[in-house]
């Protein structure tokens, strides 16, 4: 018998193996981010508006815990979620944005409209820092812990019932 | 009426598919001359006639936009022009799972009427396998994707077919991709046809050929039209985006452009039999696996096609069954049959079988590009796979191919040796020394760009080598078309390279009166406006450019809106020089009165389609010189046969 020419039956049934599992689970949309649990990459951003402060992975290690906002101001969800931005820091939570793919008028307009709930917003053209900590779309909320350690992750907009859920991450992660 | 006429063509269809599995397979006992055995043929000849009633009743119920028919209520619309009407009883799932069914017991019917040159008993064992295949589908179509369901009360209007495949292009695409992948079927009928009465012969290879020539060409022309569609309709400005739905109708044309050759040396060397039998079984596994990846939306694809975890699994299961059954049979039986006759590594036969290997190297890094985000995801890890891995990735296996290309042609079958073709041998390498040293003078140019260039001015040359000392006019039409088919790989090359090389983008948001540049072109927005067609309305742009100063063209591209269903297209708008072609795409308003406009100057990018066609006809004309080929050779053995039985008469 010539071993070779079973080669292509046992490539075929490793394909339907896998085509079989991978039809029997559960389309899941969401990608999560495999940096949770992991200290932020290093990065520096520029600005969103001339004079006010960038956001830089330095500002995170000081003790205190934060949000971490990815969004744009061409991000429809975006406006949907401001509300409950502002909620959260009315609440108390530190925020701090990252707008991508964004420009600084666009921003501006944007934070005129439906209010600026962030301490400081960085400016990520190139999707770089948002790759670089594990987000797939826009908008997504990372809880930032005191160490700079990232230790949650929301996907998509923030609903009303994931605020208390958010603040709650917050606590935790300054404990 | 006619809906339930079609229902029924399509049942007694799915028994006689039925009826030439089971006679065909009892005949591989009972002996080719048993009652049972002559059912076979027949039954295939009526199958392909009732299939045809069938596909027939329901291209009346969509021209008459017949709404109480659920799939033309789903997919129709009493305003859609008459065209797309007709072609929106395949732009669907169940309709075009008809068409491909009726194509296939149609090319069943076709052997079964006219093919006498292989042994009885191989031919009935193709129609069984051909019989066996077609009911999978019959059963897909009847059991799960009833195209004649009929809907009570029946729908007041249509909704619509999607506006982005309302297009003559895309009309034709599918069922062009379809017959090719019928064509394959056929190939892989024969295939198991052999392998169950182990008759691997040169006629075997002969009879084969015409349909894997057929089915190769129409992939060919499936896959350039499908890429000018994306490249005009969906106004990204890529011609080829490694998008797993591409990848699916790039598979099946890899490995049915390995098999054209192998087949090539199958019937003029009796060479490679098993080879040949294996590559005939993959082609047609990859068409089936490129349906099942696309069907079952295990893969996320910017093509999102109708997706239902019902009709994956259904696919699914016929892959299991007949794939998996013929890799079976394939290990099995392989091993009796014997290597066939041997070759030299320098003759036509080892440049031939070095392709294949690099054509099976770039089909298995495409399928494993294609299918590692599937194996990751078992594992927990989302990842997706793109340009960055295959363009280097398969370029290593293609710069080989495209060398070996240009000079297997020059070698003689059997044993040559190379000092014999030591001329055109230096230069190929001479010219190919030349492109790489004056394309990188210009500077800038990436690696592989460079390489593409410099080897589609070598190969370009090469391909017209095989001609050198022949009389033109007694070449055979064969010959003819694997220069033009080469050639045109060289031409293609040449527009995928130099569309990397030398394209250049301009975004810019333009007011009305303001102009910008690209590349040496010099666009002014003229003005902006509305416009509407017979099912849509849209935002036109009147633009007007000039190619390095001189006579203005007026352009004008559109972002439509169509309302049933509504969606937005943007229509891109080209224009077409010798030398490349200007691509205008009008996006959103910008604020202060502004219009975004995104522009591109792509040179020589037209050249890709033009290879493809070229491909297409050299395929084409190697399909007449072939089959022109066989019609004499059958008129002549008809004749002797006649001139021994008139002789025999006597005595």
């Amino acid at each position: 018998m010539n071993w070779r020419l079973w080669l292509p039956l046992t490539a075929f049934v490793a394909f339907l193996a896998i085509a079989a599992y991978s039809m029997s689970q559960p389309k899941d949309d969401f990608v999560r981010s495999e940096m949770v649990g992991e200290p932020l990459p290093y990065f520096s951003l520029p600005p969103a508006a001339e004079g006010q402060p960038g956001v830089s992975s330095t500002d995170f290690a000081d003790g205190k815990p934060r949000l971490l906002n990815i969004w744009a101001s061409w991000c429809l969800p975006c406006i949907a979620e401001a509300p409950q931005l502002a909620e959260l820091e009315r609440q108390g939570a530190e925020i701090v944005g990252v707008a991508i793919r964004d420009k600084p008028e666009d921003i501006a307009a944007f934070l005129a409209e439906h209010g600026n709930p962030y301490t400081s917003i960085g400016r990520d053209d190139l999707s770089e820092v948002q790759l670089g900590i594990g987000s797939s779309g826009v908008p997504e909320t990372f809880v930032i812990d005191g160490k700079g350690v990232i230790t949650y992750q929301h996907i998509g907009d923030i609903r009303e019932s994931d605020v208390p859920l958010l603040l709650e991450q917050l606590r935790e992660a300054g404990a | 009426m006619i809906a339930e006429l079609g229902l029924a063509a399509l049942w007694l269809a799915a028994a006689l598919a039925f009826l030439q599995m089971a006679a065909g397979a009892l005949a591989l006992r009972a002996g080719p001359d048993s009652e049972i055995a002559r059912l076979t043929r027949p039954g295939a000849v009526v199958q392909g006639a009732l299939a045809l009633v069938s596909f027939a009743a329901l291209l009346y119920v969509f021209a008459v936009t017949d709404l109480s028919v659920a799939l033309v209520a789903a997919n129709s619309h009493s305003l859609k022009p008459w065209i797309y009407k007709v072609s929106g009883a395949w732009g669907n799932h169940e309709g075009s799972m008809l068409l491909w069914v009726t194509v296939m017991a149609l090319a069943g019917g076709l052997i079964a009427l006219v093919e006498r040159r292989l042994p009885e008993r191989t031919m009935q064992a193709t129609l069984a396998a051909q019989g066996f295949v077609a009911l999978g589908f019959y059963a897909f179509l009847l059991l799960s994707s009833n195209p004649f369901a009929r809907l009570e009360p029946a729908a007041r209007e249509g909704l619509g077919l999607n506006p982005l495949l309302q297009d003559i292009g895309l009309a034709l695409h599918p069922p062009t991709l379809y017959l090719g992948y019928v064509g394959l079927s056929v190939a892989f009928s024969f295939a198991v046809g052999a392998l169950l009465t182990r008759q691997v012969t040169p006629d075997f290879a002969r009879v084969m050929r015409p349909w894997v020539l057929g089915a190769w060409i129409f992939l060919t022309l499936g896959i350039t039209a499908g890429s000018y569609w994306a490249y005009y309709e969906l106004g990204w400005g890529g011609w080829w985006f490694w998008d797993p739905v591409e990848n699916a109708s790039l598979m099946p044309w890899l490995a049915a452009t390995a098999l054209l050759h192998s087949v090539s040396v199958l019937a003029s060397r009796d060479a490679l039999r098993v080879w040949t039998i294996m590559l005939g079984v993959v082609a047609f596994s990859m068409s089936m696996v490129g349906t099942f990846l696309v069907r079952s939306g295990i893969l996320t694809s910017v093509h999102a096609f109708a997706v239902d975890p019902e009709r994956g699994s259904f696919i699914l299961a016929l892959l299991a069954i007949y794939i998996g059954g013929a890799l079976l049979l394939f290990a099995l039986r392989a091993a009796t049959i014997s290597e066939g006759e041997r070759f030299s590594v320098a003759s036509r036969e080892g440049a031939l079988v070095f392709n294949n290997v690099m054509l099976s190297g770039i089909l298995a890094i495409v399928l494993l590009g294609t299918l590692y985000p599937l194996l990751t995801e078992a594992f927990g890890v989302r990842v997706s796979v793109g340009p960055p891995y295959f363009n280097p990735v398969s370029a290593i296996f293609a710069i080989p191919m495209f060398a070996v290309m240009a000079v297997g042609p020059l070698l003689r079958w059997r044993r040559d040796r190379w000092g014999r073709i030591g001329k055109q041998l230096a230069l190929i390498a001479a010219l190919l020394l030349a492109g790489l040293v004056l394309i990188s003078m210009i500077g800038g140019i990436a690696l592989l760009p460079l390489l593409g260039l410099a080897f589609a001015l070598a190969l370009g040359v090469a391909s017209f080598l095989p001609l050198r000392g022949r009389r033109l006019a007694r070449t055979p039409l064969a010959t003819w078309g694997m220069v033009i088919a080469h050639f045109g790989i060289a031409v293609s090359l040449f527009g995928m390279a130099s569309e990397s090389a030398f394209s250049t983008e301009r975004l810019a948001a333009l007011e009305i009166g303001q102009a910008t540049t690209v590349g040496p072109w010099q666009v002014e927005l003229a003005a902006v406006g509305p416009q509407a067609g017979p099912n849509w309305t849209a935002l036109a742009g009147q633009m007007v450019a000039r190619y390095d100063g001189g006579n203005p063209v007026e352009i004008v591209p559109m972002a439509r809106s169509f309302w049933a269903p509504p969606q937005q297209t943007s229509e891109s708008v080209l224009v077409t020089r010798w030398n490349g072609q200007l691509y205008a795409v009008l996006g959103d308003a910008a604020e202060g009165g502004r219009w975004q406009v995104r522009l591109w100057w792509k040179p020589f990018v037209t050249f890709i389609w033009y290879g493809g066609g070229l491909i297409a006809l050299g395929g084409m004309l190697s399909l007449i010189g072939r089959v022109a080929g066989d019609l004499k050779r059958r008129r002549v053995r008809r004749r002797a046969r006649q001139r021994r039985e008139d002789a025999e008469v006597p005595a």
